[in-house]
C-alpha cells in the first residue's frame, strides 16, 4: 500500500504496521479534534451559536458537536453574550472549574470588548477575567464566522507545545523539591 | 365605572391633584394616601394589573426630587390611570410599598430601588435585583455617570485571581445619540465628539 499521507512517510512494506511521528502532533491532533465547548450563552449571541450546532451549520463537521453544560466535562468556553459585571463573577468561577488544557472563545462584540455596551454595568471585554484564544467580530457574528474561529482553535491547539506543557509542571516541581532537599 | 374620569376619582379621593397627561388619565397621590388609593382603585374602580413600577429623578437641586410613577391597568374597562407620588424626603427617599396588595410591585420595587435608590416601606425583601447587592450607587440617578465609577469588583476572591475590576466604560466620544429628523446616514446613533471615529469630512 502506498500512504495518501505523505506528511507521515507512511511505506507499509517498509515500516510495518508502524508510524512514525511526534508526540506533540499525535496529542495536539487528538485535542483538536475532540473540542468539548461549553456554551457559555449570556445573550442574543448564543442563538447564534445555538445555529452552529444545529444541522443547518452543524458544528460537528468539526468534532465539536458534544456541548456539555458542565464545566468539569468541557475544555473551550464559547462566551457568546454580553459579560455583566454581575455575571463576570460566575463566568470566572466557572472557567476555573473547566480541567486543562482549556481555550475560550470571545464570541460577537460584547464578549470581545463590551460592543456595544458602553455603560456602568458591562465588562468591557470578557479578556479582563479570562485569557482569550480566539475573538469573533460581529453582532452577532454569522454562524460561519464562529465556525472559521473554531477551526483558527484548532489551528492553534495544533501548534501547541503539548508534551513541554505536559511535563514542566512536573519538572517544576522536581526542581523545587530538589532545591528544598539541598537547603 | 368604565368612564373613570379625574371628577369622579376626586369625589371619592379628596387629596388626589389632576395631572399633565398625553394619553391616560394621571393623577398626583400625597405618598400617605398612596397605598388606600390604590386599594380602593382596584377594589372599586377596576384598575386591577400593576403594570409598571418607575420614578423619575427630577435631579439633586429640585424639591422634591424624586417621583414615583404608577401604571395600573382595567382589565374590564380597558383605561390605564398613572398616579404619580412625590418622595417627602430627598435624601432618603422612601413610599409605601404596593407588594401587599399587588404582588407584581415586588420585583418592580426592587428594581426602582436598585436604579434609583428609593426605599419601599413594608417590602417583604427589598434588595437590588439588577446590580449586585454590595453595589454603593443607584445608576439611575441623575449625577451618576454612564460610564460608571471605579468600584471593587463584585467578589473579593475572583478579584485576585483574575486581578479585576469595576472600571468606568471608555465612552469614545459618547454617549451616542440620533438626531430626530435627517437622511438615514444623519440620523444613526452617532458620538457627539467624532475625534474618536470618523470625522464628519471623511465620510
Ligand atoms: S455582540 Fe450583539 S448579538 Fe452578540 S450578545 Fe452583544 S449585542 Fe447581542
Amino acid at each position: 500500500m502506498k500512504s495518501e499521507n505523505t506528511t507521515l512517510g507512511y511505506n507499509s512494506k517498509v515500516e510495518g504496521e508502524v508510524v512514525v511521528t511526534q508526540a506533540d502532533a499525535v496529542i495536539n491532533w487528538i485535542r483538536k479534534h475532540s473540542v468539548w465547548p461549553m456554551p457559555m450563552g449570556l445573550a442574543c449571541c448564543a442563538i447564534e451559536l445555538m445555529a452552529v450546532g444545529a444541522s443547518r451549520f452543524d458544528i460537528s463537521r468539526f468534532g465539536m458537536e458534544v456541548m456539555r453544560f458542565s464545566p468539569r466535562q468541557a475544555d473551550c468556553m464559547i462566551v457568546s453574550g454580553t459579560v455583566t459585571y454581575k455575571m463576570a463573577e460566575v463566568v470566572r468561577r466557572i472557567y476555573e472549574q473547566m480541567a486543562e488544557p482549556k481555550w475560550v472563545v470571545a464570541m460577537g462584540a460584547c464578549a470581545s470588548t463590551g460592543g456595544m455596551y458602553r455603560s456602568y454595568a458591562t465588562l468591557q471585554g470578557v479578556d479582563r477575567i479570562v485569557p482569550v484564544d480566539v475573538y469573533v467580530s460581529g453582532c452577532p457574528p454569522r454562524p460561519e464566522a464562529l465556525l472559521d474561529a473554531m477551526i483558527k482553535l484548532q489551528d492553534k491547539i495544533g501548534r501547541e507545545r503539548s508534551v513541554k506543557n505536559l511535563t514542566a509542571p512536573k519538572a517544576a516541581a522536581a526542581a523545587a523539591a530538589l532545591a528544598e532537599k539541598e537547603a | 365605572m368604565s368612564d373613570a374620569n379625574f371628577a369622579s376619582l376626586k369625589e371619592r379621593f379628596a387629596y388626589l391633584t389632576e395631572r399633565d397627561s398625553a394619553d391616560h388619565l394621571a393623577v398626583n397621590c400625597p405618598a400617605e394616601h398612596l397605598l388606600e388609593c390604590c386599594t380602593a382603585l382596584r377594589d372599586d374602580f377596576g384598575y386591577d394589573l400593576l403594570v409598571d413600577v418607575t420614578a423619575i429623578d427630577w435631579a439633586a437641586e429640585t424639591s422634591p426630587r424624586f417621583t414615583g410613577i404608577y401604571h395600573i391597568l382595567s382589565t374590564t374597562h380597558h383605561a390605564y390611570i398613572r398616579i404619580a407620588s412625590d418622595c417627602v424626603d430627598d435624601a432618603a427617599p422612601s413610599l409605601p410599598s404596593l407588594a401587599g396588595i399587588f404582588p407584581a410591585a415586588n420585583w418592580h420595587e426592587r428594581e426602582t430601588y436598585d436604579m434609583m435608590g428609593i426605599r419601599y416601606e413594608g417590602h417583604p425583601d427589598l434588595k437590588r435585583i439588577l446590580m449586585w447587592e454590595d453595589y454603593p450607587y443607584h445608576p439611575l440617578r441623575k449625577e451618576f455617570p454612564l460610564a460608571g465609577i471605579e468600584v471593587p469588583f463584585p467578589a473579593a476572591d475572583v478579584a485576585e485571581t483574575a486581578n479585576a475590576k469595576v472600571l468606568p466604560a471608555p465612552m469614545m466620544g459618547g454617549p451616542f445619540v440620533s438626531s430626530a429628523d435627517g437622511t438615514m446616514r444623519e440620523i444613526e446613533p452617532q458620538a457627539k465628539d467624532e475625534s474618536w471615529t470618523e470625522k464628519e469630512e471623511n465620510r
